[in-house]
């Protein structure tokens, strides 16, 4: 077992770590305060190389390894988790058709992507159907060589700034899971309609809206997969994504803990610091052995892909325990804070709301919970 | 135009650096390292001295056991095209890396040699003036902008150093204003903070970096004693400041100042 990053991989953390600290860090409060999209902060990380990172080279990417991207996502999130969301809802949107979908699917619909900045949606959560992926109700009936998909989407990242969605419906609602299918929708076709940019308690920068589907008109051809593929192409999405989110919990939870440790150095109270009290330094000290444990844990969910292995235990117990983690070490810090934790004055409060999404995102942590508990069970 | 850029490892300034018990020396261990910052502004100048030609080369050299490289890699990473690494696991001074630097750019024969103004980590501030003396060549050292960092000319990376016939013309920052001199090619030029904003390493220049030769040579290969001529007697840490005292008036302080801290 090697624990070392190799030169080239403490380079692209490096990279993604200034990138954080002088680029998105500086302007994440006041995007957290407006909402407002943060275009800017995002092209200059597409320059950089920071978007598109799980792109093959043959399609314009890098050909990073899982590894590599799981630390350059530990330090975008560091740097702003909704900035850090929204860069990386490309790849979540661009996953299925790498998973999933042929030579000709992957030029046409993924390679534009590496050429120049452009946004695409993975629409998989409706308003009814969070957790019970499989109750989905967005249906796609097929009419010659084109289907028209009909329904509803929630949730729906950079969803107002996108001009392409991977948008999951059913093409049989009795089905189930079975029923399940993968489009790719391009554009903004007649009949979809964007919803407004949701007010959310965390992660403001990134954009999140509603999408409506009303007689959207697709071509077969964009189509990813058979019919009824849907549940596995977006299963083996998120097996590939979830060593990601379980990074960003690991970037929110250490940008807590480094601003608790810095304030905790400085805030004197019975004339000392408090750092001084174990209190304090017990709080410290859990919070770095339990942020650690779970970086080691999504590396493993990442060195399992660069192996070619099934990483869905691994990948869950990676996003569920940094996910909880962050909350924990979020909450703690702003303890460490005080008054001053829950005043928008000072970082934590904003580091607590954001960190909150990633218990709830792409699985929350019961479904993980129920993942692990399905594969051990099983 | 071939433009040889010197890069160093530091220790990164950011941490906590702690001396050891007996003075011989900091604690290396757990040490994070990254390249001299001043190095990076060196590297950035050429490259954009490259654009602006639209050609050439920039050889970055470093000096140093095999670890060297990722801070070496960092300046392939942001454009420079081929790396060369003298191996030397022993210490040296300023005096030892001049020399190095030399029989390199005997052997390179560059046009121009860009050097940071100083490393971070002992704030020597004296290879390139150095290393210049034994080639023989004209210097300017600290070169800076003309314009501020904000600028338009900086945004869209003009280069601070003008290339113009055989000659390199640079604006030094020196006490109490700028002194703009020409320098016959080839030269030295050391590099101050406000010369340029350093480029960032992308993720397709690291990933392109791998690819990019690094040449090693030894110090005896290249026949320089690297024997250190200055001795580090004792390290310490700065004495902890005293706490401050406020004042009531201006006429106060200034009688401090003068019986006091004697510095008026």
């Amino acid at each position: 077992m090697d624990f070392q990053l190799t030169a080239e991989q403490i380079a692209l953390r490096d990279t993604a770590r200034k990138f954080a600290r002088e680029v998105m860090a500086p302007v994440a409060k006041e995007h957290d305060r407006t909402g407002e999209f943060p275009h800017d902060v995002i092209a200059k990380g597409f320059e950089l190389g920071l978007m598109n990172m799980t792109l093959p080279p043959e399609l314009g990417g890098l050909g990073l390894s899982h590894v590599d991207q799981a630390l350059v996502a530990e330090e975008l999130a560091a740097g702003c988790a909704g900035m850090a969301t929204s860069m990386i809802a490309n790849d979540l949107a661009l996953l299925p058709i790498l998973v999933g979908g042929t030579a000709e699917q992957k030029q046409r619909l993924v390679a534009p992507f590496s050429e120049k900045l452009r946004y695409t949606s993975f629409g998989l959560t409706e308003p009814g159907a969070g957790s019970d992926v499989a109750g989905l109700s967005t249906t796609a009936t097929r009419d010659g060589d084109s289907y028209v998909l009909n329904g509803a989407k929630m949730w729906i990242t950079n969803g107002g700034v996108a001009d392409q969605y991977t948008i999951f419906a059913t093409v049989d609602r009795k089905a189930g899971r079975k029923g399940i299918t993968c489009f790719v929708v391009e554009g903004r076709p007649e009949g979809l309609h964007v919803g407004h940019h949701e007010d959310k308690l965390g992660q403001r920068a990134s954009n999140t809206v509603a999408l409506t589907l009303e007689n959207v008109r697709v071509p077969a051809r964009n189509r990813i997969g058979e019919e009824g593929q849907g549940w596995e192409i977006a299963m083996a999405t998120l097996d590939n994504s979830r060593p990601l989110t379980a990074m960003f919990a690991v970037g929110v939870g250490r940008a807590a803990m480094e601003h608790a440790i810095a304030y905790a150095k400085e805030r004197k109270q019975f004339g000392q610091a408090i750092a001084n009290f174990q209190a304090i330094q017990f709080m410290i000290a859990d919070m770095a052995a339990e942020l650690h444990a779970a970086r080691l844990l999504a590396y493993e969910a990442a060195a399992q892909l660069d192996a070619g292995q099934r990483n869905t235990l691994v990948s869950s117990y990676a996003k569920r325990f940094a996910a909880d983690t962050a909350m924990k070490v979020a909450t703690d810090a702003v303890q460490i804070f005080g008054g001053y934790g829950y005043s928008k004055e000072y970082p934590v409060e904003k580091l607590f709301r954001d960190a909150k999404l990633i218990q709830i995102y792409e699985g929350t942590s019961q479904i993980q919970r129920l993942v692990i508990a399905r594969e051990l069970l099983k | 135009m071939k433009i040889l850029c010197a890069v160093k490892r530091v220790e990164d300034p950011e941490q906590k650096i702690k001396v050891k018990p007996d003075g011989s020396g900091i604690v290396l261990e757990g040490m994070n390292y990254k390249p001299n910052p001043y190095d990076e502004i060196a590297v950035e100048e050429a490259l954009r001295l490259k654009e602006k030609q639209g050609g050439g080369e920039v050889v970055v050299v470093s000096i140093g056991d095999a670890s060297f490289v990722t801070e070496m890699r960092h300046a392939l990473a942001m454009g420079a095209d081929r790396g060369i690494l003298v191996k030397l696991s022993s210490a040296t001074d300023s005096d030892g890396a001049a020399r190095l630097l030399a029989k390199v750019v005997e052997k390179e024969k560059p046009d121009l040699v860009i050097c940071g103004r100083q490393a971070v980590d002992d704030d020597q501030g004296q290879t390139g003036q150095l290393l210049a003396e034994y080639l023989g060549w004209g210097q300017a050292t600290f070169a800076a902008k003309l314009e501020s960092l904000e600028s338009a000319e900086e945004k869209n990376k003009v280069p601070g150093l003008q290339i113009e016939g055989n000659t390199v013309k640079a604006i030094r920052e020196v006490d109490g204003g700028l002194e703009f001199v020409q320098v016959a090619l080839p030269a030295v030029v050391t590099t101050e903070l406000r010369l340029n904003l350093p480029r960032y390493a992308s993720l397709p220049g690291i990933m392109k970096a791998k690819k990019k030769p690094v040449e090693e040579l030894t110090p005896e290969a290249l026949g320089v004693d690297v024997a250190p001529k200055v001795k580090v007697r004792k390290m310490s840490s700065p004495p902890a400041r005293k706490g401050g005292t406020i004042v009531p008036d201006v006429a106060t302080l200034m009688e401090k100042l003068k019986n006091e801290a004697k510095v008026l």
